[in-house]
């Protein structure tokens, strides 16, 4: 399982890889926004998405959109992490095709449980 | 055409007609008249350009006022928001420190029963302790293993806690930034008062620096950004905003998922 972390903050993308290990996921890469995500995306081997919404460049939302645009990335799940907090914003993302929504700051705990969610939901439907 | 040289010319204009009408002669009287009437048009055309010119200056005056009245309404805001990174960083010091706290005397505790246990064991394998000893020095030792693994269990704990404490650089971050936006959007607005004040006073330089790209406000952040709120800052919530996670897994089993 290998797992692209994209935030524009290298102490969140570190914080995120370090709870991650402690799940047991110790395959990730990272990238500071959409525009360096995309092509790391296309190039194929991510197995698992999260990132934040507010970035310099391509934001988070529009790294969704254009996963979701893409045929060979459509089913990829993708966790969004953000501190964007409004509720138009939540259902917006949750339009887009999110597959999870975790507001900063949270809980391992929080982390943990959406990501068990997120793959139990994949597993039903497969 | 100056104000002088125009008066002037319709002095001039005005003393050939007076001289032609002296003469009785009708010859040119009407381009005369024609002339002096073009002469005093020009003139109000001139004034009415300038009381143009003044009127869209001080529109733009305006505009650049309100834009920084604005500003200023968004200073108190700010001050908010770097109180708010103040007390972030001060509570993700103390939640870093109280697990640092909380890890020393656990992992300390270990080594010096780790040590204790060591030393008995290496009396064993000399073959200086009695049955009874022995018997003593197997119990402690499972006990120990055992209570490795519970206080173990506890320092990774307090060492995740440390881990997402560090969230506050990320969040703090954020919210610096829009400050650092505003700032500088502060300084463009007084730029631009700076350089309208000046080319009323008809300061060339002053005017050489009104060029579009440095007088216009700071450009205001991409459309999509700038709906973006980042991190809600305690006083200042966005009215649609959810207070926490539990609110977000609502609004999202709400649409289904």
């Amino acid at each position: 399982m290998k797992i692209l972390i994209v935030d524009d903050f290298s102490t969140m993308r570190r914080i995120i890889k370090n709870l991650l290990r402690d799940l047991g996921f110790n395959n990730t890469v990272e990238a500071d926004d959409g525009n360096t995500a995309l092509p790391v995306l296309k190039k194929g081997g991510i197995d698992f998405l999260v990132t934040d919404w507010n970035m310099p460049g391509m934001t988070g939302l529009d790294l969704l959109k254009a996963v979701r645009a893409e045929p060979d990335l459509q089913g990829l799940p993708v966790l969004m992490v953000t501190a964007e907090s409004k509720r138009e914003q939540i259902i917006e993302a949750a339009q887009a095709g999110v597959n999870g929504y975790i507001v900063k700051p949270f809980t391992a705990n929080t982390l943990k449980e959406k990501i068990e969610k997120i793959f139990e939901r994949i597993e039903a439907s497969s | 055409m100056s104000k002088q040289s125009e008066q002037q010319a319709i002095l001039e204009s005005a003393r050939e007609l007076v001289a032609k009408l002296e003469q009785g002669s009708t010859d040119g009287v009407q381009e005369h008249l024609d002339h002096i009437t073009r002469l005093r048009e020009t003139q109000l055309y001139q004034e009415l350009g300038q009381l143009t010119r003044e009127l869209h200056e001080a529109l733009k005056a305006f505009k650049v006022d309100t834009r920084l009245n604005e500003l200023a309404g968004e200073i108190p805001d700010a001050q908010d928001r770097l109180t708010h990174v103040i007390n972030m960083t001060e509570q993700s010091a103390h939640r870093t420190l109280t697990a640092i706290e909380e890890s020393l005397p656990v992992v300390d505790g270990i080594s010096t029963r780790g040590q204790a246990l060591l030393d008995r064991w290496q009396q064993f394998r000399a073959r200086k302790l009695s049955a009874a000893e022995f018997r003593d020095l197997s119990k402690d030792l499972e006990a120990f293993l055992g209570s490795v693994q519970s206080e173990s269990g506890a320092v990774q704990s307090h060492l995740t806690d440390a881990l997402m404490a560090q969230d506050y650089q990320d969040l703090t971050g954020q919210i610096i930034r829009r400050v650092i936006n505003l700032v500088q959007e502060v300084e463009s607005g007084l730029v631009s008062l700076i350089s309208l004040s000046a080319a009323q006073r008809g300061d060339e330089t002053a005017i050489a620096a009104d060029k579009p790209d440095t007088a216009k406000p700071a450009k205001k952040k991409k459309s999509a950004p700038s709906e973006l709120e980042g991190p809600q800052v305690p006083g200042n919530e966005s009215e649609s905003a959810v207070k926490g996670q539990d609110e977000v897994d609502d609004l999202l089993s709400s649409l289904g998922f």
